[in-house]
């Protein structure tokens, strides 16, 4: 137990306990020396003498006391406290520095915890948990599941612990007299058990309720709604709410701070599969193998690694693919890790927090150097000290000791200043994302205790980074050097020159590297923002007319329809307006289906398929998409008519290479349908997409009453959102437009990823150079008050003051000229990372680099005038006497 | 760097030794032990306190020795300082190890 009585001696005042044992000892042997016939008077002086020094024996018991390290620790701290209050500029500067490298880290660390890594709050086992999702074969990327497929892997597999199905699906909520857009999603029934959340009131789904067509209208709702649309009812269990047009008993609640299970919005809602043809206007898929649409997660049994499930599920694909060809050729089944998972916005934020990463912890590396820049100009003032706590006798350990305790302590006031700022910016990417009509958006930062220990890890590491180089440095003072003069540096020639050099030339490196990366991503952006999609991004306007939920049967919902655009079209400023399933750029899915042509022959093991939207007449014309043959969609294209389609010129290159198509056909889920048109290609989903085939259909054959509505106008959404609503309320005052929006905004909103980058790397590569320029600033001025003496007597020697402003400069010019050189060769490999955020712009484009060249260059130019300045002020007879 | 695990240097290990064997005929605080050091040797052996008292805390710390506040015959407030079984058991190691060195030292000496 001897280490409980080193704790105990360390807090125990041990001092006075030895204080009275030599008390003890002394009058002993006073007595001695008394009985052997010495005067009390001389006893005691012979006792003391005897005794030796009190003080040192008291230190070397210390010594043993142990824990002195505590001891010097608290000394430590408490004078460093001192130090660090006696030049409070010098403290709040690197504070500063400190608290936006560390806050901004802490920051990027709490994203990528409550986004990637543990997404879902509540759900337990989350390290088991692995998204799971369809694969082409032939094709990249991924598609969802078909239900029938989806039953035979939980019912043929043996690593995965609970199969988690789920589909993001939405409802217009309407309560009392309140209506808007809520997301829910269609889950397994084994759903609330297998993520291990339980719902606070009621119950969860029942196993079989997720089976028969919409066999059970019973919802969950989440807190949040309980709360604030049901005024937090406790009676709510029992009662029915229209979800998707049909009454659904409300079965349970979920408990507070349970958002779902999808990265970047709260659900409100939750139904079992079996609602699925409800909510999907009436296309009923539960039992068709080739309608593939759920998508979800599996939970793998401890000590199953993803690649042995995967190995498993593939296997059982192999299977499927066997035993269904006509549905199943090609196809595949893929595990993802949370953090990938591609059918939420984790798969696109990956890039843009991996980016984020790369970029605080370049700028906590310059706010190091910074400090380190800082702690070095201090040390130089501090030599004095330095030399006198040495010559008194201060191990070369304790001085680094000492250092390293101010070092500690600037960090940690930073690193708690760092959380601060980490909490403000905790849903700072909630803001930056645009939002989507009504849908709740949550992308929250998580300060877990992995977060705080992560960010505790980086205090020490940057302290250990900005702390030991000076440390070092100026407790190794040369004692015969620092009694010689102290201005007689040489520019360019000081023992510490070199490594506050370093640190400047990492500094300009760094800051390139985040400056190019920006300006290729502002590029980037712009080049987005001036591509074309294919269509009008001017002059159309986007909106939703919801019939289906508002409990429209088809023969009824084509009627309105037809009247609406008839009155639309009847209005002075509006040109032609129509229909869609689909708007291009949502955050829906078009259909997808497999494809025949005539005289195509698809290699043996591959299913051709392609996405199709079903659109009114007038379609194309409205949204500005180019015919290069044939015609549109006319009303006479009806149920009755023949089936027809239109295709892009990306599908007329691949399945009739290159000829016209018009004429011949096409068969789409089994169906024949003539060719009528022919389409320029668009983008359909995003502006980075890569062209694959595409085609239309005509709505009226392929029937749908949750819609889009497109019209073309010069008019802006202010303007023309009255009208729309007055002319659908002459219709039937029971329906209502989801909100306008301009077709610009609807492409803007798939540039999220983007922008979010661009505003971290413009935000942060500027800090960056602000830091980096101080830094500079720093080491110049230094360098010149240290060298007044070399100046003076240069001047002294006949240089002009352009002479000197001439050294001065070149040699921070020189510093500016290797930094910018280390950072072109790093960010000529750096800048590859951008990856898919880069668009249209080469990761070596030669603008980006010379503009942030510039930017450097002009920022060094002014770190470097004013110090250089100054060096042509040196009065030469002050300097050279003084 | 906690506590340095120094090899204890042949003086001090024989002051440990010394004290030892005093505090195994009773509990003795720091002056007694010195004294009776000093009176056994025939006033050869010297305690120096700067060298006693570190070496009674260090044993302290390692466990081989317990020490305790009480008020001696002429009422003042002593630290006593008592063996305790580890500390009995290097006692006896550190004497065979003397009675060794001693003999050896003892053997070469003759010999020479």
């Amino acid at each position: 137990m001897g280490w409980l009585q080193r704790l105990r001696g360390t807090f125990s005042r041990s001092g006075d306990d030895f204080d009275a044992e030599a008390r003890f000892h002394l009058d002993e042997r006073t007595d001695e020396y008394v009985r052997r016939g010495m005067y009390p008077e001389d006893a005691r002086q012979a006792a003391l003498r005897r005794f030796g020094s009190i003080t040192l024996a008291k230190e070397r018991t210390g010594d043993a006391d142990m824990l002195r390290w505590l001891h010097d620790f608290r000394r430590d701290t408490a004078y460093a406290v001192r130090m660090l209050l006696r030049s409070p500029g010098f403290s709040v500067l690197a504070i500063l520095c400190l608290t936006l490298g560390i806050g901004a880290n802490a920051a990027v660390f709490s994203w990528i915890e409550g986004i990637l890594l543990r997404p879902y709050p509540l759900v337990v086992d989350q390290d088991r948990l692995f998204a799971v999702t369809g694969t082409d074969r032939g094709a990249p990327g991924h598609s969802d599941v078909s239900w029938p497929d989806w039953l035979e892997l939980q019912r043929r597999s043996t690593l995965v612990d609970a199969f988690i199905g789920e589909k993001i699906t939405g409802s217009t909520l309407s309560i009392g007299d309140r209506a808007e857009r809520a997301s829910g999603s269609m889950v397994s029934a084994n759903y609330f058990d297998a993520i291990g959340v339980h719902p606070m009131l009621g119950r969860g789904f029942e196993p079989g309720e997720d089976s028969g067509r919409n066999a059970h209208p019973v919802t969950v709702i989440s807190y949040q709604i309980w709360q604030e649309r049901f005024r937090g009812d406790p009676a709510i269990i029992g009662k029915t709410q229209v979800l998707a047009g049909l009454p659904h008993t409300i079965v349970g609640v979920m408990p507070k701070g349970f958002f779902g299970t999808f990265v970047g919005y709260a659900f409100q809602f939750w139904v079992p599969a079996s609602m699925q043809a409800q909510f999907d206007a009436g296309v009923y898929k539960l039992e068709d193998r080739g309608a593939r649409w759920i998508e979800g997660f599996v939970r793998l049994k401890p000590g199953v690694t993803i690649e042995q499930a995967q190995a498993e599920l593939s296997a059982i694909a192999a299977r499927l693919e066997a035993d269904y060809p006509e549905t199943n050729r090609g196809r595949g089944i893929r595990l993802w890790p949370l953090w990938q998972t591609p059918f939420n916005n984790a798969g696109a934020l990956l890039p843009t927090l991996g980016i984020a990463l790369v970029v605080v912890l370049s700028v906590l590396l310059i706010a190091c150097a910074n400090v380190g820049n800082l702690l070095l100009v201090r040390a130089f003032s501090r030599q004095q000290e330095m030399t006198i706590r040495l010559s008194v006798g201060a191990g070369r350990g304790r001085l680094v000791k000492q250092l390293m305790t101010e070092g500690l302590i600037l960090s940690a006031i930073a690193a708690a200043g760092g959380l601060v700022v980490a909490t403000w910016l905790r849903n700072a990417l909630a803001l930056l994302t645009p939002p989507r009509g009504g849908v709740l958006l949550r992308l929250p930062g998580d300060l877990d205790w992995r977060v705080l220990a992560l960010s505790a890890g980086v205090c020490v590491i940057a302290t250990l980074l900005f702390g030991l180089v000076p440390a070092m440095l100026s407790s190794n003072v040369d004692l015969a050097g620092a009694l010689r003069s102290q201005s007689g540096g040489v520019v360019g020639a000081r023992s510490r020159a070199w490594v506050r050099s370093a640190l400047v030339l990492v500094q300009v490196s760094l800051s390139f590297v985040l400056l190019v990366g920006a300006g290729l991503l502002i590029k980037s952006l712009q080049a987005v923002r001036s591509a074309s999609p294919g269509f009008s991004t001017a002059g159309v306007l986007a909106t939703g007319v919801d019939l289906f939920t508002a409990g429209y049967d088809p023969q009824r919902a084509r009627t309105f329809q037809d009247e609406l655009v008839d009155r639309l079209q009847a209005i002075g400023g509006v040109e032609s307006a129509a229909f869609s399933r689909m708007t291009p750029f949502s955050y829906r899915n078009y259909s997808t289906a497999p494809i025949a042509v005539d005289g195509y022959d698809a290699p043996p093991d591959q299913q051709p398929t392609a996405d199709y939207n079903e659109i009114g007449p007038g379609y194309l014309s409205t949204m500005g998409i180019p015919l290069v043959s044939g015609r549109e969609f006319t009303r006479a294209d009806n149920e009755t008519a023949q089936l027809v389609a239109i295709v892009d010129e990306t599908m007329a290159a691949q399945f009739w290479r290159g000829a016209d198509p018009v004429g011949r056909r096409v068969q789409v889920r089994g169906r024949w349908m003539q060719i009528v048109g022919l389409a320029r290609t668009a983008k359909y989903r995003n502006l980075l997409e890569t062209p694959k085939p595409f085609l239309y259909v005509p709505l009226r054959q392929n029937f749908s009453a949750t819609t889009a509505l497109l019209i073309r106008t010069p008019q802006g959404p202010a303007t023309l959102a009255p009208v729309l609503v007055r002319e659908i309320h002459a219709l039937d005052p029971n329906v209502a437009p989801s909100e306008l929006i301009t077709m610009r905004e609807q492409v803007d909103r798939t540039t999220a990823a983007q922008r979010i980058s661009v505003t971290i790397l413009v935000v942060f590569g500027g800090l960056a150079l602000v830091l980096a320029a101080i830094g500079l600033y720093g080491v110049m001025a230094a360098t010149v008050s240290q060298s007044t003496r070399e100046l003076a007597l240069r001047m002294a020697l006949g240089a002009s003051a352009s002479d000197l402003l001439r050294l001065v400069l070149s040699k921070g010019l020189v510093l500016t000229a290797g930094g910018l050189a280390l950072g072109l060769v790093a960010a000529l490999q750096a800048t590859r990372l951008l990856g898919y955020l880069l668009y249209k712009v080469a990761p070596h484009d030669p603008l980006a680099f010379a503009s942030a060249f510039m930017v450097i260059a002009a920022a060094s130019l002014v770190a470097c005038v004013v110090p250089a300045w100054r060096a042509t002020r040196t009065d030469p007879l002050r300097a050279l006497r003084g | 760097m906690l506590r340095r695990h120094r090899k204890p240097d042949a003086l001090q290990g024989t002051l440990d030794l010394l004290v030892l064997k005093t505090l195994s005929r009773g509990p003795h605080h720091g002056y007694g032990i010195a004294a009776d050091i000093e009176s056994i040797s025939d006033d050869i052996l010297r305690v120096e306190e700067g060298s006693l008292y570190p070496a009674l805390h260090r044993m302290e710390h390692l466990g081989w020795i317990t020490a305790e506040w009480q008020t001696t015959a002429n009422n003042r407030r002593a630290r006593l300082y008592k063996l305790t079984r580890a500390g009995q058991k290097r006692l006896e190691d550190e004497q065979v190890k003397w009675d060794r060195l001693t003999k050896a030292v003892g053997k070469v000496l003759r010999f020479a």
